[in-house]
């Protein structure tokens, strides 16, 4: 465990490292959410109420669609010098390989989200200063549910031909659920009267749960040629 | 060069078959190479070369058959440096911090010595702190050995090593291998045809559609495996 947990960490310098130094990955998806909430408020021009209803979705729509530019290039990356086979030479446990673009795809998700947090509120004429611990509780969860499903996709679809679209085509209903959940527990928190909805996190913290085991017990076969 | 420190392992292939689609790649295969020994393996493109390379790095596993390692830490993880056409080394990285990098992986006690001196053993201490994207292709695969011989590899894997190297770099890897198996490590490479490389050998196969179709120890019948391998 220990290993796995050391592997992992330094997988995760990795990728900060060389994202940091190039800033593709996050470029684009700050650049594609900051465009999809900028068109759809100037479209639509909704009141405060509106915004509490149907910004929630819109926000996690635009999350979901920014996560798959993201996710493609996690394992293409890879593909470039081989540098897959080298680490899968080096590492004991290949789960490792995972656990570090897991938690790179989910780190920058959340830089994405909390960069775009401030102009949605914004434009959106929405507040979310009080609910801040229950936003990003959210905003962690369903980023890493989304990492979680989209690093195993990424590994499939980096295989086959037709890669760029078979991504978002096994992506976006898989992740069906957690769009819904989130998007729930948004409008939730943004109401004049917010709550948490305590259900909707144990649903997102289970999907995040299960997903990482069946990962962690059949990723190996994923990194296979 | 230093002996590995956990001594060299030897490979057991016992009827090993790979296919892609209705292609045997690894046809029946069975192989012994006990440690400590130096082994070309020659053949026509597709003949199965690449993929025994890879099923013994364990990057393929095999449709059926077994491997085994034996010797050295052969029952734990054995270490296994793998150097391919493809230099697995990270561009947007310099050469160092790519050589700490899978030091650090690997678990090499004092990474940063380490890759220092691996730096310097293959010429490449002047660009340290260059990212790879300016380096040539011999410069890349000098890091590439590098990077294979970072953890003292128990059995190392060369998958035509000398494509794309200019005359000097060729000559450069011929000695740097020819010490390495003069330091007792297990070395199996493919090449693809008679060379400096192949005379490092005391032992060559010749692979036709997946199955050896010769094997030979240093003699007269030497040559003759190298023979007819370039397609």
């Amino acid at each position: 465990m220990a290993a796995l947990l050391s592997n992992a960490a330094v997988l995760l310098g990795k990728e900060v490292r060389t994202e940091f130094r190039s800033r593709e990955l996050l470029s684009t998806t700050v650049v594609f959410v900051l465009i999809v909430v900028v068109v759809f408020s100037f479209t639509f021009d909704p009141t405060t109420n509106e915004s509490r209803r149907f910004g929630p979705g819109l926000l996690w729509m635009a999350f979901l669609f920014a996560a798959s530019l993201m996710l493609q290039p996690c394992f293409l990356r890879e593909q470039v010098n081989d540098t897959l086979s080298a680490l899968r030479v080096a590492v004991q446990d290949p789960f490792a390989i995972f656990l570090a673009k897991i938690a790179a795809n989910t780190l920058f998700l959340l830089v994405t989200e909390l960069l775009m947090l401030p102009v949605f509120a914004a434009l959106f004429n929405v507040s979310f200063r009080a609910q801040l611990p229950g936003i990003l509780l959210t905003f962690f969860l369903g980023s890493m549910g989304i990492s979680v499903v989209g690093t195993a996709l990424a590994a499939i679809s980096a295989q086959a031909r037709m890669r760029e679209l078979l991504l978002p085509l096994l992506l976006l209903p898989l992740l069906t659920p957690i769009l819904v959940v989130c998007t729930e527990v948004t409008i939730r928190l943004m109401q004049p009267d917010p709550a948490m909805e305590w259900k909707g996190i144990g649903l997102l913290a289970g999907f995040d749960l299960v997903f990482l085991t069946v990962l962690w017990l059949f990723g190996e076969y994923l990194l296979e040629e | 060069m230093p002996a590995p420190p956990e001594g060299p392992i030897g490979l057991q292939f016992d009827q090993v078959e790979k296919r892609y689609g209705a292609v045997y790649a690894l046809h029946n295969l069975t192989l012994s190479v006990p440690a400590g020994e130096c082994v070309a393996i020659a053949g026509r493109n597709g003949s199965g070369k690449t993929t025994l390379l890879r099923v013994a790095a364990r990057l393929v596993r095999p449709r059926k058959g077994t491997i085994s390692y034996s010797g050295g830490a052969a029952d734990r993880f054995p270490r296994i440096g793998y150097v391919a056409h493809a230099t697995m080394v990270y561009d947007e990285l310099t050469a160092e911090e790519n050589l700490l990098f899978f030091a650090k992986l690997q678990g090499v006690e004092n990474p940063a010595k380490r890759a220092a001196e691996l730096l310097g053993e293959v010429g490449l201490e002047d660009r340290t702190n260059s990212l790879l994207r300016t380096f040539s292709r011999g410069m890349r695969q000098r890091l590439a050995i590098a990077r294979a011989l970072l953890a003292q590899p128990s059995l190392l894997l060369f998958d035509e090593p000398g494509t794309g190297l200019d005359a000097e770099s060729g000559a450069w890897l011929t000695a740097h291998i020819g010490k390495l198996r003069d330091s007792g490590s297990t070395i199996l490479m493919s090449l693809h045809g008679e060379s400096e490389m192949a005379r490092l050998a005391t032992r060559a196969i010749r692979l036709e559609a997946g199955s050896v179709i010769a094997d030979t120890r240093r003699g007269a019948m030497f040559q003759s495996i190298f023979a007819g391998a370039a397609s």
